[in-house]
């Protein structure tokens, strides 16, 4: 007969010696992602450990930096959440002792920053279809995603999405208080303006959560009889779709925030006023 | 109008073959399919590949077009240049079959194991659902199983044994989708964790980038789903809220 | 001898579209172990490309709807030529139907309510579609393949194997059904594809749910795996087929770029306000209402646009005239030079809703052009044009039990005759297949409770033989220049418009074809061989083909899905007509046989349900209920 074998073939994967067929440039975003995430932490790791140029007294600028300033080394003005904490503490702890923990735990588990830390550090995977790099790789059953120990933290979520909430009321009183002119009434200068774009930024992050949406009206199974709720989630849905911008805005605002903030405390330059 | 094109396909079976080389015409307007069916019409007449409505609408034809997960039938010629050359390989998380054709029962096999609407006493007719609450699920029963989700997926794509307790995200979006259905009574949280692998998704996003239906599977089927996973096991004060009996808590839906 | 795979099952289903599953459900629920049998993967069927939606009478936007209208509908949209039995069991047991699907986890768009919502369609007097956007045949498939696999879940725990009592073979065609001394059906003799390897599966029952024959024909909107293959393993196994010439033309195909040439725009687009214009600009539909709709459409633009908003009081645009009508409009618009530049005419939803509406109605129409054709519809009109879509003839059945004429034989859905008459209702087609698949599942398994069967040897190495064929011939045709062939064959003279001498010559090119399709060869191995398994399939197109160019031939008059230039007008003689075709002699390859055949007159209380005027149209006048009634 002139057929060949009708047994079923061994089955196994096309063998194809190329990583990835991949002609485009895949690397680069998570390559930007790398660096821009590094600069960031190193600059952010500097400054809250700097315990100075935090404050500027004329206007009443924080730097969210240092928000809420906790520290009995804080100036009285800036601390109007108590001041609690020892003034001589070792150098890596911040004055903000109680924000910046929490900070930096809602957005290590945060899931838009899950996926670019993922795909930019771990490498699991690098790009779409382009084999994961980790080293876990070559061993069989090591990659257990989010299912151990530390990973399984990442569950948290809301809880810390929950306490940068209140984190966000504090920053916008700091907003407030930086309507303060010169001569101890009312004023307005260009570092307000950066202050309340700062905020309203955290709020669209804060806002467009995940589990902020899952909390809101997600978790239920019928909208129709909780029309409040329905609306909020279609509200945060439609903020959501931005999830990942906020959080890169918020990058990018928080540093332009804190480096005003501390340029104009440190007498680089003066604040740009516009009234008093 | 027309241009010879370069291609190189995939050939071979049980998993050993190579890349090969061929110039297939092409003409205004086609896809990647035209150009493989083609091939079959003239030069590889057994040139195997799977393919049924070339609409974009029954999920078959999923393969990788330069190295990306694609279906033939929805990727233009025209997107790329005249003097490109098109690789097409099978996906590669499945064992292949021949050429471009792979074994995909592992996505049916996983399907198998997903426990089924349960409606509850409702009789059939007597149904009664807003719009607001079906079209959450609605988006997720668009899918039209070109498992292209699986195949990218880097949990099974780069670890094989992995295959045993993931579902891949097109079976963890339909646990999503019955959890989200008004109308079912049965509770998948738990199996969604220790059978299908929820866990093991770091939410990477592949597959929502690839799907040809553009459903947003990460943001809409698995963060939800691992939400709700969250508030059956890991939240504290769900937990206390069910010890003091202020959380009511339903049965297990176990898997099928 | 290669090695042949043996089976026993009850009941077997060729096809997996929405009449094979559910007729699947139905036998598997009646206790029998049941097989199905698909030509793709499973989940992947024809049927996914529905879109408009499911037509049943449920009422639920417009209380006056029931099963006498919606039957009425059905007579009127297929002229008559319906079996009549069908229509009414179709339209009675269509809600049940839906409703039961909602019960396995369909999930339909909903009215404020909470019902199912339904929408407009042509042909149809109220809303009555039962839809999800535009993708209802993928949620009527899912639907039945979640629940086979929850059946396959009972199963499992019952059992401990998932396949115990249902078994689906995905890829794998069917090439034979086996009889035995008897005549009666005993099996089905296929291969397997991905490995080429044979399987004989004994059954006393089968039912054919494999679709229809548009891959006959160039330009369709049908997939490869609707090559006819029910209608000829009919055919082959003595069955008979009915009305095979009333093929429809499905109005409004895609027609540019040619990769897509075919593809379908559904009809929703015109119920949700698209409209059809030619070069000009000019609505042509007002010019093209029949006599016999004239009382039913609109004969202003003015009326029509008003019909979108409140449709008791006014009547409908000619935009949804049964498919057969718009289909012949277009193509006089074409051939007498106001078509598009592509060859269509101009569908135009874009400057009649805002964008964000066609993409929440439309939105896998949106889709499909924006990536398919890289058109949005949104902003620019559709070019749009007949396409082969449906074929209404079929294996000639009993309506009650879905019955062939074979012992053990079964058909339901577009493979079977008779329920749409001469022209099938856009929505008609999901309804069909539930009701009917529902139907010969159950008349399956109630023949397979009687009867028991051994398949004999012969018949197995016959069907072997036959299909190991183009493997033994050497330097024969490559069988995809003999597709293309019958496709432009098919295409250019058993078309939508039909003239005499050109169906004398194609019934000769199809001769000359099928001598050649005899001669196709391959080389290489079995598996999953694309070449081979065309081969094997050009059997029962080219048979198929004949079947419909002889019907065609044979019916003088124009009717729905059969137009023939030389006879323009509807003959009330011959409706009474079915065309019957058969093989010509038991055991000859090949040449099929037609007869008239009388049609059984409608029953009373069903002939009361309309005017006598309108019955006027179509009946012969003894056929016209008597005046005293």
């Amino acid at each position: 007969m002139t057929q060949t074998t009708v047994d079923a073939p061994s089955k196994d994967r096309a063998q194809i010696p190329a990583r990835t067929l991949r002609k485009d440039r895949y690397w680069l975003s998570p390559l930007t992602t790398f660096i821009v995430f590094t600069a960031w932490v190193v600059y952010a790791t500097v400054r809250s450990m700097m315990g100075s140029s935090f404050w500027v007294d004329k206007y009443h600028y924080l730097t969210p930096f240092y928000s809420p300033c906790v520290s009995k080394a804080c100036p009285p003005e800036a601390a109007d959440f108590g001041r609690f904490i020892p003034a001589h503490l070792p150098f890596f702890l911040p004055y903000a002792l109680i924000s910046l923990p929490f900070l930096l735990g809602f957005r290590l588990t945060c899931y838009y920053y899950r996926k670019a830390y993922y795909r930019a550090f771990w490498l699991t995977p690098q790009a779409c279809a382009v084999p994961d790099k980790s080293p876990a790789r070559k061993i069989p059953g090591a990659y257990s995603g989010e299912t151990r120990l530390p990973l399984i933290l990442q569950n948290t979520h809301r809880y810390f999405w929950a306490i940068a909430g209140l984190i966000s009321i504090v920053n916008t009183w700091d907003a407030v208080k930086a309507f303060h002119g010169a001569d101890g009434g009312f004023g307005m200068g260009l570092g307000t303006i950066i202050l309340w774009i700062n905020v309203i930024m955290l709020w669209g992050y804060t806002l467009s959560c995940h589990s902020c949406r899952h909390v809101m009206g997600g978790r239920l199974k019928s909208f129709s009889k909780h029309p409040v709720r329905y609306w909020l989630w279609t509200q945060i849905s439609k903020l959501n779709t931005r999830h990942g911008q906020f959080a890169l805005i918020t990058l990018f605002t928080l540093a332009l925030t804190d480096a005003y903030v501390a340029l104009v405390a440190h007498g680089a330059f003066s604040d740009l006023r516009i009234f008093n | 109008m027309g241009y010879k094109a370069k291609f190189r396909v995939w050939r071979g079976d049980g998993g050993e073959g190579e890349l090969k080389d061929y110039t297939v015409e092409v003409n205004e307007g086609e896809v990647v399919l035209d150009a493989i069916h083609r091939l079959q019409a003239t030069e590889a007449p057994d040139l195997a590949v799977r393919w049924n409505c070339k609409a974009g609408k029954c999920g078959s034809c999923s393969a990788e077009v330069n190295g990306r997960p694609r279906l033939m039938c929805m990727t233009r010629m025209s997107t790329f240049e005249e003097d490109e050359t098109v690789t097409v390989t099978p996906m590669r998380t499945f064992p292949v079959i021949r050429d471009l054709v792979t074994d995909v029962s592992y996505n049916y096999e996983k399907a198998r194991e997903v426990p089924s609407f349960d409606g509850g006493d409702v009789k059939p007719g007597e149904f009664r659902m807003q719009q607001v609450d079906v079209e959450r699920s609605q988006e997720f029963r668009k899918c039209i199983e070109c498992f292209l989700c699986n195949n990218t997926c880097h949990v099974i794509r780069d670890h094989e044994e992995n295959k045993e307790h993931f579902a891949g995200p097109r079976f963890l979006m339909r646990v999503a989708e019955l959890e989200m259905h008004p109308a079912d009574v049965a509770d998948r949280r738990q199996i969604a964790q220790d059978d299908f692998g929820l866990g093991y998704c770091n939410i990477t996003k592949c597959c929502t980038d690839v799907c040809p239906e553009h459903i947003k599977i990460t943001d809409n089927a698995l963060i939800p789903m691992k939400e709700r996973v969250v508030g059956r096991r890991y939240d504290p004060l769900v937990w206390l809220g069910s010890k003091i009996g202020v959380v009511k808590r339903g049965k297990e839906t176990p898997k099928a | 001898m290669t090695e042949i795979e043996r089976l026993q099952y009850d009941v077997v289903v060729i096809g997996a579209g929405g009449a094979g599953l559910r007729a699947a459900i139905e036998a598997r629920l009646q206790g029998k172990k049941t097989a199905i049998i698909s030509k793709s993967l499973f989940g992947k069927a024809h049927t996914v490309m529905a879109e408009g939606g499911a037509a049943a009478a449920m009422g639920n936007v417009n209380a006056n709807d029931n099963w006498q209208v919606h039957f009425r509908d059905t007579m009127r949209g297929g002229k008559f030529l319906n079996n009549w039995r069908m229509a009414e069991l179709h339209a009675k047991e269509a809600p049940d139907r839906i409703w039961e699907l909602e019960a396995w986890g369909a999930i339909f768009d909903r009215t404020k309510e909470g019902k199912i919502s339904q929408r407009n369609f042509g042909g149809h007097q109220y809303p009555r579609l039962a839809h999800v956007g535009d993708r209802t045949g993928l949620e009527l498939i899912r639907t039945c393949q979640q629940k086979i696999v929850s059946l396959q879940q009972e199963d499992y725990r019952e059992f401990g194997d998932y396949d115990a009592k249902l078994r689906v073979f995905a890829e794998t065609t069917v090439t034979r059904l086996l009889k035995d001394a008897e005549g009666k059906i005993c099996g089905v003799f296929a291969y397997i594809r991905e490995t080429g390897k044979f399987v004989v599966i004994e059954t006393p029952a089968v039912v054919l749910a494999t679709g229809g024959i548009g891959k006959s024909f160039k330009v369709t909107s049908n997939s490869w795996e609707y090559t006819g293959d029910g209608h000829a393993l009919a055919l082959l196994a003595g069955a008979s087929l009915i009305n095979m010439e009333v093929v429809q033309f499905h109005p409004t195909g895609m027609v540019w770029p040619p990769s897509v040439k075919g593809i379908l725009v559904t009809e929703s687009v015109r119920g949700d306000g698209g409209v059809l214009k030619n070069s000009d600009g000019k609505r042509f539909m007002f010019d093209y209402v029949p006599d016999v709709f004239k009382d039913q459409y609109a004969t202003t633009e003015e009326e029509g646009d008003r019909w979108y908003e409140d449709a008791d009081n006014n009547r409908r645009p000619p935009e949804l005239l049964p498919r057969d009508e718009v289909a012949r409009a277009i193509n006089s618009e074409v051939k007498a030079g106001r078509g598009s530049p592509h060859g269509g005419v101009f569908l135009d939803i874009a400057s009649r809703l805002k964008p964000e509406q066609v993409i929440k109605r439309l939105p896998s129409m949106h889709h499909q052009f924006k990536e398919l054709a890289d058109v949005d519809i949104t902003a620019e009109p559709m070019e749009v044009g007949p396409t082969c879509h449906y074929v209404m003839g079929g294996v000639e059945v009993d309506p009650d039990t879905a019955a062939a004429l074979i012992p053990g034989l079964f058909a339901a859905g577009e493979v079977s005759g008779g329920m749409h008459g001469s022209n099938r209702l856009g929505g008609n087609s999901l309804s069909d297949l539930l009701v009917f698949g529902r139907r010969a599942g159950e008349g399956a398994a109630e023949y397979a409770s009687e009867v028991t069967v051994t398949v004999p040897e012969s018949e197995v190495e016959a069907a072997m033989a036959e299909a190991l064929a183009p493997y033994d011939r050497e330097g024969g045709e490559n069988p995809y220049a003999v597709h293309q062939e019958l496709q432009q064959t098919m295409n250019d003279l058993v078309g939508i418009i039909r003239r005499e001498e050109e169906l004398e010559q194609a019934i000769e090119a199809l001769g000359k074809l099928r001598e050649r399709v005899a001669n196709v060869s391959v080389q290489g191995g079995r598996g999953y061989h694309p070449g081979w398994h065309l081969a094997l399939d050009l059997r029962n197109m080219v048979l198929v083909s004949e079947c419909v160019a002889k019907a065609a031939l044979e019916r003088q008059e124009s009717r729905g899905g059969h137009t023939r230039d030389d006879y323009p007008a509807m003959s009330p003689e011959w409706r009474k007509v079915n065309l019957v075709c058969r093989l010509a002699s038991e055991g000859a390859d090949g040449f099929v046989e037609l007869k008239r055949q009388e049609m059984e007159p409608m029953r009373e209380d069903l002939i009361g349900l309309f005017e006598v005027d309108e019955l006027k149209k179509y009946l012969t006048e003894g056929e016209l209920p008597s005046e005293e009634n």
